[in-house]
């Protein structure tokens, strides 16, 4: 057995060098080069554009006075927390969970509603979440209809608003993951705690629950990694604005990027992005790793 | 039966790969290809015409020699962006392309665009354009490297029948800021759903801030952002602070719009398209471009806007003089300086930038002509009643600082009044804080107390 790994392992790898290939022109390529360029001075024009130069940690040591930058780390992480791992993903289990008890017609209607908005491009559920929050939006005639107060979403609570939007566009993701774990609950289990006089809450606690424990940490590491780069829904909402109230650091990244034509330090607040997604993930990967008996 | 076919799938894939990596991009019959970059948009398609007209003019004449429109959609900022994108590589860098005046200088520091003195020598047109509006296309070596289109200034725009109805006698000049103050009142008492006066502010509006608002005040209290002779940026004025004080005055009594507005990206869509044609608005501040968004084919056609709109310089502070301030940017055309073609391109440039061609780029996009011939046509004169006044104002115009920094400093102004219409601070701490920003992004040696 042994002699065969020889020329026959390096052919199995055959199948996947294609793949390879493709992730580190376009996946690692394009990351390596951020990387790169986060410690240069590298511009979109003017001289630095030309011939940038190697200035170390000085991007970084930029970050650190910088004023936005903490406000922008909070709100990402604020962002992150409130409408992905609380927000779409509690509100995916919970229709997920609904969903079953709920009569067929119910659920295919209300799982088409949700899945509906996942579907949009991103652009479209962007303005469409525009169209609802601002000032004489959807919201506020509603609002109004029912003799509430109509406050100006975007103005004065533009990070409600863009989390309320994210949870409202990615929901589906998470209901659609646990709608898939709960199918392969077996049944005999749950009933067996019914018999043993388990209620509804003690049974989705101690025997649902750690039953789909793998596909909680998977839905949370997919949405928490696509919340961390979500760009357009925001800079269509509200741009970052007012005053920075809703800058997240893919906004930041942006704006010092290409509104300002700093590459260079535009691609440091992208590293830092990139960490924060690295440390999240770890932590989801240990989750796994746990989960599995 | 599984693994063989995945094995098969993968090595057409990587053989897929391969072979596209060898194809040539182009088909190498000996034809030539210049590429055009361009901007478009919805309510701005001047351009477009006036390209598909010189590439049909420009093919006839040079046969084998095709040119390729590659319009961008976007705004000013995102048309920008992209273009200097494009420009950082020789493999994506047009050969002919639609340049903003205040990023000439410092494209030409990176290394973006072909220096044109010796193409302009032997091009007779050159000596019909007019000589200010030569210098937006001239880099700090000296040489010209781009050719401008035409220009803008800015105004106060009104409306007649809202002034009329509050009691100002029309044609209205203000002569001072307390003039705009005291006029906005009397319109706001007479009709408090109107609103009086319109000044963009904070960094919604983006570069539109700055240029059709704030520096309009700024440069009317006698101070200015970069003192050209020492090349330093200006801290500490005193101009700055009345200025972020006279838009909290309009803001804080609700002569312009609310802050919530403001701050509003598509503001302006509203200014242009709904509140001046139904009488919401007493007047504004923009450029002289606005008549195109109201004739026949803009973007919010308006008949007889002629009769209801009029036209005023805006005064300085105090009416000293010259007692009007404007501000101009304007576009020019350039050729990358890695094109294989260059006298190729420079030929489609003059071609597209003929007299004819000129003259209905100007009319179609409402420009300030920086061609002797083109201004002198009648066709010009007529285009739209307010040419006249606003081409005036190019005797008492300011352009832009377009160093590598601008972009910065802008949106450290756009803070700052933005900071002021929403209550964040007061135009003592905004000023302060512009001046800290500023400080921070040139260093402290780059800036001067004035």
């Amino acid at each position: 057995m042994p002699a065969q790994t020889g020329g026959r392992g390096l052919l199995r790898y055959l199948p996947v060098l294609p793949s390879v290939l493709l992730l580190v022109v376009f996946l690692a390529g394009p990351v390596l080069w951020a990387f790169h360029a986060s410690f240069t001075n590298a511009g979109l024009t003017g001289r630095n554009a030309r011939s940038p130069q190697w200035i170390g940690l000085e991007n970084y040591q930029r970050l650190l006075v910088d004023q936005v930058f903490p406000l922008s780390l909070g709100l990402t992480v604020l962002f992150v927390l409130g409408s992905a791992v609380v927000g779409q993903n509690l509100l995916g289990l919970a229709l997920a969970v609904l969903m079953r008890r709920a009569r067929r017609t119910v659920s295919a209607v209300v799982g088409t509603a949700v899945v509906a908005a996942w579907v949009l491009p991103e652009i479209v559920a962007a303005f469409a979440a525009y169209a609802y929050f601002s000032r004489d939006g959807t919201l506020n005639q509603l609002l109004g209809g029912l003799g509430l107060d109509q406050p100006d979403w975007l103005y004065s609570w533009p990070m409600a608003a863009v989390v309320l939007a994210n949870i409202w566009r990615g929901t589906a993701f998470s209901m659609l993951v646990y709608r898939a774990a709960l199918n392969d609950v077996p049944t005999e289990v749950s009933e067996a705690a019914q018999m043993d006089g388990a209620g509804g809450w003690q049974r989705l606690a101690f025997i649902t629950l750690p039953m789909i424990r793998g596909s909680i940490a998977t839905n949370l590491m997919l949405i928490t990694l696509q919340t961390l780069a979500v760009f357009t829904l925001i800079w269509v909402m509200t741009a970052g604005g007012p005053a920075n109230a809703s800058t997240t650091l893919p906004i930041l990244a942006y704006q010092e990027a290409f509104k300002f034509g700093d590459i260079g330090y535009g691609t440091a607040v992208a590293t830092v992005l990139i960490l924060i997604g690295g440390v999240f993930g770890a932590v989801y990967i240990r989750l796994l790793r746990e989960a599995k008996p | 039966m599984r693994r063989p076919a995945l094995k098969t799938m993968s090595l057409i894939a990587s053989a897929l790969i391969v072979l596209t990596a060898c194809t040539p991009a182009a088909p190498e019959d000996g034809s030539k290809t210049l590429k055009v970059v361009y901007q478009k948009t919805d309510s701005f398609t001047a351009l477009e015409t006036m390209f598909q007209a010189a590439k049909q003019e420009f093919e006839a004449a040079n046969p084998g020699v095709a040119v390729e429109l590659q319009p961008i959609q976007g705004n000013d900022d995102d048309y920008g962006t992209k273009l200097a994108l494009a420009l950082r590589s020789p493999s994506t860098a047009p050969d002919v392309f639609y340049e903003d005046t205040f990023k000439v200088r410092s494209d030409v520091d990176a290394g973006y665009l072909l220096k044109l003195d010796s193409h302009l020598e032997g091009w007779e047109d050159w000596s019909k354009f007019d000589d200010g509006a030569k210098a937006a296309g001239r880099a700090d070596d000296g040489g010209t490297y781009a050719v401008p289109l035409g220009t803008d200034t800015r105004a106060i725009w009104y409306n007649r029948k809202v002034l009329e109805a509050a009691g100002i006698s029309v044609p209205w000049q203000p002569r001072s800021w307390q003039d705009i103050l005291d006029t906005a009142r009397k319109i706001k008492a007479n009709d408090p759903s109107v609103v009086p006066f319109n000044m963009y502010a904070g960094k919604g509006t983006g570069e539109g801030t700055v240029m059709q608002g704030f520096y309009e005040l700024l440069y009317g209290t006698g101070s200015t952002l970069y003192d050209e002779e020492t090349k330093k940026w200006v801290v500490g004025s005193a101009g700055f602070k009345d200025s972020l004080a006279f838009l909290k005055t309009l803001y804080d009594e609700g002569l312009a719009v609310t802050p919530a507005q403001a701050l509003d990206a598509n503001v302006w869509k509203k200014v242009f398209g709904e509140w001046f044609p139904k009488g919401k608005l007493g007047a504004t501040v923009e450029g002289s471009y606005a008549p195109s968004f109201w004739q026949d084919g803009g973007s919010y056609e308006w008949p007889g806007y002629e009769q209801e709109m009029g036209v005023a310089p805006f005064p300085t502070q105090d009416g000293r003089a010259p007692g009007a301030v404007s501000m101009s940017g304007g576009w020019t055309l350039a050729i990358g300086a890695g094109t294989k073609e260059p006298d190729l391109a420079f030929s489609f440039l003059s071609t597209a930038m003929n007299r004819e061609n000129s003259l209905a780029f100007t009319l179609d996009s409402s420009q300030i002509a920086v061609r002797s011939d083109v201004a002198d046509d009648s066709g010009y004169q007529a285009g739209n009643p307010f040419v006249k006044d606003v081409s005036e104002l190019v005797s008492v115009t300011r352009y832009r600082p377009a160093t590598s920094d601008y972009p910065r400093i802008s949106a450290a102004v756009q803070e700052a009044t933005e900071a002021v219409i929403t209550g964040a601070r007061e135009p003592e701490q905004a000023a302060a804080d512009y001046d800290a920003a500023v400080t921070d992004i040139v260093g402290g040696d780059n800036t001067v107390r004035k």
